[in-house]
Parts: C-alpha cells; structure tokens; sequence
C-alpha cells in the first residue's frame, strides 16, 4: 500500500517533470512586462491597437464598451476610440473586406480578440519586437518567431527597420561553425529601442485584457472565495471532530 | 387493511413541519427513506481519505447540471454561431465567465475525482462479491462519463473540439465493413458539421445527463443493498453488536459521514476554486489554446491531442501498429482496455478484497497497472518522438521512436493486470484477515 503510494507520487512527478522539459525546441520567447491592472498602460495599448492592428484585424467579440472596464468613459471612447458609425455597444470590426485582405495580403488577418490566449502573451510580445528585413520574403518581411510572416511589420515607423546581422559565431552540436545571428536596427524609427519595447509591452497588455475582460474580476473574486474557505476549512474540520468524538 | 392513518414513525416534531411530515408519511415512505438510506445506514466506521471521492463526484454531477443548466441558456448549437456564443457569454453574460470556467474545471474534475474513486475500488476490492453489479454499475457510469465528456467538448466549437471529434470519429471508420457507414450515420455527414454539431449537442445536454442519472441512481440503491465496503475488505454485517443488532463497526451516515464529507467538500472547493480563479486553463490541460480559435474545417493543428483524461487510451490506440493497412487493431485495443474493466469482479481470485492483506504479487501488478496507466497518459498529451527513435541497428524495433515502444510495453502491462489476474492473485501469500476493522 506504501509502496505503491510511493510509487504513484514519483511517476507523477516523473511524467510532470518531463513534460516540462519537452518544450525544450521551441524558440525563445522573451517575458512580457505587462500589467492588467496598469490603467494607462491599457489605455496606450489600446489606442495602438485601435490605431494600427483594427485596420486590418478584427477583434470581433470585443465590445467598444467593454474599454469603460480600463478606465474609460463612454464619451472618451466615443471621442478617441471610435469611428463616427459606430455605436458603443458594437464590436471592433475592420473596414477591411475579407475578400480584398485574401487579393492583397493572400490570407484573411485573423481575428485578434483572442490570440493572448491562442499564442500567449509572451510571444505576442517578442513577435511584435521580432520582425527584420528579409528581401528573400514576398512582403520583404521576415520574423524571428513567425517564420515566413505573410503581415509585413505595421510598427516599422515607430521601431525602425531591423536586419539579421552576424555578430560571431559559435560550434553546434556536430563540433561544426555555425553562426550566431542577431537582430540590429538598421533605419532607426520616430522611437528608441527602450520606448518601443515600452509601447509593444502596452499593446500586450491591452490585448492580454481584450482576451478575458473578466481576469482582474476572477483573481480579486478568487481571494475572497479561498479566504472563505480557508476559514470553512477549520470550522467544518473542527465539526466534524466535535461528532466523531463518541466514535471508539 | 385498514384505511386508519398509518402510526408516524417520524420523530415527534411540534408545529406545523412535525404536523407537515405526519402528513406526507402517510402517503409516501419519507421518513422510512430517510432512515433507511441516510440516518440509520450503517457505513463502516474505519474509512480513510479515499473514501472521500463518491459524495465528490455525487457534488460534481450536481454542479456540472446546476451550471450546464445556465451554459445552455446563452448558448447556440448552431456552427456560425456556436463560439461567438462561448465568448459572449464569457464577456457579456453577468457571471458568465464564472458559469463557464466552472462547468469546464468541472469536467476535468469530475474525471479526476472519478479516477480516484476507481483507484480505491481496486485497491479495497470494492469489486468483489457481492458488489460486482455496483462495480458493474460504476463502470457503465465511466463509460456514460466518457461519451458525455466527448460530446460536450465539441460545443464550444474551436479547433480542438472540432479536429478532436474528427479524430475520434474517424476511429469508428476503421471498424471493418460497416466502419464508413457507421463514421457518417454518426456525424449525420461526411465531415463534421453543424448536423454534428447539433446532435452532440442534443446528447450532451439530455440524452446522455438522463443516462447518467439513471446508472447514479442504480449505483446508489445497489451500494444500500449490500453496504459499503471499506479499508479492510470486511464485511461489517457479520459482527453486529448484540443489543441493537447493527453492525459494530458501522456508525450511522449521518451525521457522521454528512459532517465528514461536508469537510470533504470544502478541501475540494479549496482545489476547485484555486483552478477555476487562478488557473483556468490549468497550462492548457482543461482549456487547449487552440480551441480559442474557431473551429476551420481547412486547417489542422499542428498536433491533435484529446484532453488529457482520454489520453491514456489514446497512447494505446497510437502504440497498436495498423495491421493490413487498418487502424482497427488499435480501436479494438483501446476499446477492450475500457471493457475489461467490466470483468473485473471474475478475474480476482484472492481470498481477501483489501490490498492491506494482499500478498506482495499482487501490490507489484497493481503498482505496475497505476504506473502505466499514468505513463500511457502522459505519452498521448506528447508527439510520439518526445523521446527520440531507437539506433536503426537494432532488430525489428530498430528506427522506431521510443515513446511508442514504451507506450506498446505498457499497455501489455495495463492488460497483463487484468489477464493475468485469476493466476496471480490465487498463487499470491495473502496475510489474515481481521476479525474487526482496524480504527
């Protein structure tokens, strides 16, 4: 019985273990430094990408007035957010036709309210900071964790143009030279490095919040409920001693 | 017999609820029920923290109903409409994300709270005479559960509800002659569709809950008739004390299992809550980031998975090699590991039921059972070259990725458990049995 308890622990933790490990190939993702409760980081974010991504992009369950949650007020949105056809309680639509993105960009862009959660917030951010000049690519754009990207990079004005230069080189697995390739800005944008990084981490954020408006509600509720029953805990344990204490 | 009101056997109760209970009794066996299936039903006394697992899936039924209720009055099992429907009611419905994150964390739950309940069967010989149809019962619940949990997963129509049930629906395609047929009659099409949709949806929200329910409420009745087991595998009823003739090892369900169970309860919130709050998608194991994309008949993930309580089946059915370019080898692999477990109760030929007095061969085989059981399902939530290939310079398996190797000695070990049970656990030294409980 032991043993086999034992057993079951240390397999579970093998598997668990490993299954960490096995993430080993994929490419490295830097840490996006985002806060969801950072109001006027979510505000920047979403100017962003009410300004660049929703040209294209849909965020198609994503209410205008679900931006009051960031601190906004319906006038300001109205004012600052939105187009004049639209109504507060419409969702973010693109101007552009599906049938048109497919002729110019040679796929639909797709729908942005909820790719924090497909991709992850991390890779939303080092994608947005990783793409570089590629002339051997259709759109002359390349990314370094987007492989052969069909979006060409919107943000160019702001970050600047990036090349994949060589800065030395390095002895693989095989004992062989292969070299290490990094990224360098090559025409410099309207930002600097440390701004831009700051603006894309913005974006993130927004869009991290866009995902699941309900997040910062369902971690503050989550408390309360564990404090609850963290103390049920102790009152139901202690009843349930009080009852069994006449069974010998 | 007389029309005379029947004698109240109720407690005597002033006022109006005594006078209330009087009256029913007189037309329904309330009172006779209740002290017979909760005030004087004699469990034993001695049951351990694995005995916590019954009531807990009991809760969990009842939550997954209570919020599966309120899903289904926002959703639409319509394919145009179906996961813009999930995310309005995750933005748009008062509480709907709390609705949802609690019928999702739930259905994980409910096979992890099941699993361990089976795990005590096993290691208790719940199975064992005269509870083989309670066991039978038990499993026939597993398997309603399975279904149950397969049709609900396609509703949110994502990418992984919809290539999953592609997946899993194409398996009843390799099933010789009729298997094509079979594959279409089910979908109601030649791919998955809004027909499929629709009838998963029709299974999942009534046929299936009605199933469910029932195969509970036989459960319960044939767990009252023959009394619970427990720790020890002893039967309780043979040593009643002498004054009242109950057992003497049994205490009365309530109120002392109720209060144990409602801390139970509260330990088991404390889990589900710290998954529903803090960690929904639980890294992707109760919510898959893919299925946060609508559902694309023309684009494949990049690696299909079923959620991870399918996918000890799973590794098996991959493990099997096709044999005269069929996959039904592998179906009938992975169906006959659910099946067997039916057998159960005829396989065991030890004089004791609990592993406390099992002998050493048999804590080795179930051991090795729990291993694989565990191991096959990590190796379905992973590609098979999670562990590399073989050097091609070995025979016959040579070139062969090692995860299916390992996947094919387990599930020869997941069946030797049950096939080789009737030899091990007759040769097996079993120690005595007690008299009387140990507590």
């Amino acid at each position: 019985m032991k043993t086999a308890l034992k057993f079951l622990l240390v397999s579970v933790v093998l598997a668990a273990s490993s299954s960490f490990a096995s993430g080993g190939a994929e490419v490295h993702l830097d840490r996006a430094p985002i806060n969801l409760k950072d109001m006027a980081s979510l505000q920047r974010g979403a100017r962003t990408f009410i300004n660049y991504c929703l040209n294209c992009h849909n965020a198609q369950f994503m209410r205008y007035s679900h931006l009051t949650q960031i601190g906004l007020t319906e006038q300001q949105i109205k004012d600052n957010l939105m187009f004049t056809t639209d109504k507060i309680g419409d969702t973010m639509v693109s101007a552009l036709d599906p049938a048109d993105a497919k002729d110019w960009l040679k796929s639909v862009p797709p729908d942005l309210t909820l790719s924090a959660r497909v991709r992850g917030s991390d890779w939303l951010y080092t994608y947005m900071r990783g793409f570089y000049r590629d002339d051997a690519s259709p759109t002359g754009w390349n990314n370094t964790v987007f492989k052969g990207v069909s979006m060409p990079h919107v943000l160019h004005d702001l970050q600047g143009t990036q090349a994949m230069v060589q800065v030395g080189e390095k002895h693989d697995h095989d004992g062989k030279m292969e070299p290490i390739m990094k990224l360098a800005i090559d025409r410099a944008g309207s930002m600097s490095a440390g701004e831009y990084d700051h603006n894309v981490a913005d974006l993130v954020n927004y869009m991290t919040f866009m995902a699941e408006p309900a997040r910062t509600q369902r971690t503050q509720l989550g408390v309360l409920v564990l404090f609850f029953l963290v103390i049920a805990f102790f009152v139901t344990l202690a009843l349930k001693h009080e009852y069994w204490k006449d069974v010998k | 017999m007389s029309n005379a009101p029947k004698p109240a056997i109720a407690p005597p109760i002033p006022g109006l609820v005594g006078d209330a209970i009087v009256w029913i009794d007189a037309r329904f066996p309330l009172v006779k029920l209740y002290k017979e299936q909760v005030a004087e039903y004699y469990a034993p006394k001695n049951f351990n923290f694995w005995y916590y697992f019954g009531s807990l899936a009991m809760l969990v039924l009842v939550m997954q109903i209570v919020t599966g209720i309120l899903l289904t009055m926002n959703y639409k099992p319509d394919a145009k409409f179906a996961f813009a429907s999930v995310e309005y009611i995750m933005r748009d419905v008062p509480w709907g994300w709390l609705i949802r994150y609690m019928h999702s964390t739930g259905a994980s739950l409910f096979f992890l709270v099941v699993y361990l309940h089976m795990m005590r069967g096993l290691m208790y010989g719940s199975y064992r005479k005269p509870r083989e149809l309670l066991w039978i019962f038990g499993c026939m619940i597993y398997l309603a559960l399975m279904a149950e949990a397969f049709f609900g997963y396609l509703l949110p129509w994502g990418q992984m509800s919809y290539w999953g049930a592609q997946v899993i629906i194409n398996l009843f395609g390799a099933i010789p002659i009729v298997g094509e047929d079979l594959a279409v009659w089910i979908r109601g099409d030649f791919s998955i569709s809004d027909a499929t949709l629709n009838r998963f949806f029709a299974f999942h929200v009534i046929a299936l809950p009605l199933v469910l329910l029932g195969l509970v409420a036989a459960h319960l009745v044939a767990l009252h008739e023959v009394g619970s087991n427990n720790p020890d595998g002893i039967e309780i009823n043979k040593t009643p004390d002498p004054k009242t003739g109950t057992p003497m090892d049994g205490i009365p369900f309530h109120p002392y299992y109720t209060v144990k169970d409602i801390f139970g309860v509260v330990v088991f919130l404390g889990v589900f809550s710290a998954i529903v709050f803090f960690a929904p998608e639980m890294g992707g194991y109760f919510l898959e980031a893919p299925n946060f994309i609508q559902a694309d008949p023309l684009k494949t993930p990049e690696h299909i998975a079923p959620v991870w309580y399918f996918t000890p089946f799973y590794a098996m059915l991959r493990a099997v090699p096709s044999m005269f370019g069929s996959q039904f080898p592998g179906v009938a692999v992975m169906g006959a590991a659910t099946m067997i477990l039916f057998l159960l109760p005829w396989l065991d030929r030890g004089k004791v039921k609990s592993i406390r007095y099992r002998g050493p061969i048999y804590k080795r085989f179930l051991t090795a059972f729990v291993i694989s059981f565990l191991v096959l399902g990590y190796l379905g939530v992973v590609p098979t070259t999670v562990w590399g290939q073989l050097s091609k310079g070995l025979p016959l398996i040579g070139g062969a990725d090692v995860a299916t190797i390992v996947a094919r000695v387990l599930t020869v070990v997941y069946f030797a458990f049950f096939i080789l049970m009737p030899w091990y656990t007759k040769v097996d030294k079993e120690k005595p049995e007690p008299e009387r409980v140990t507590f």
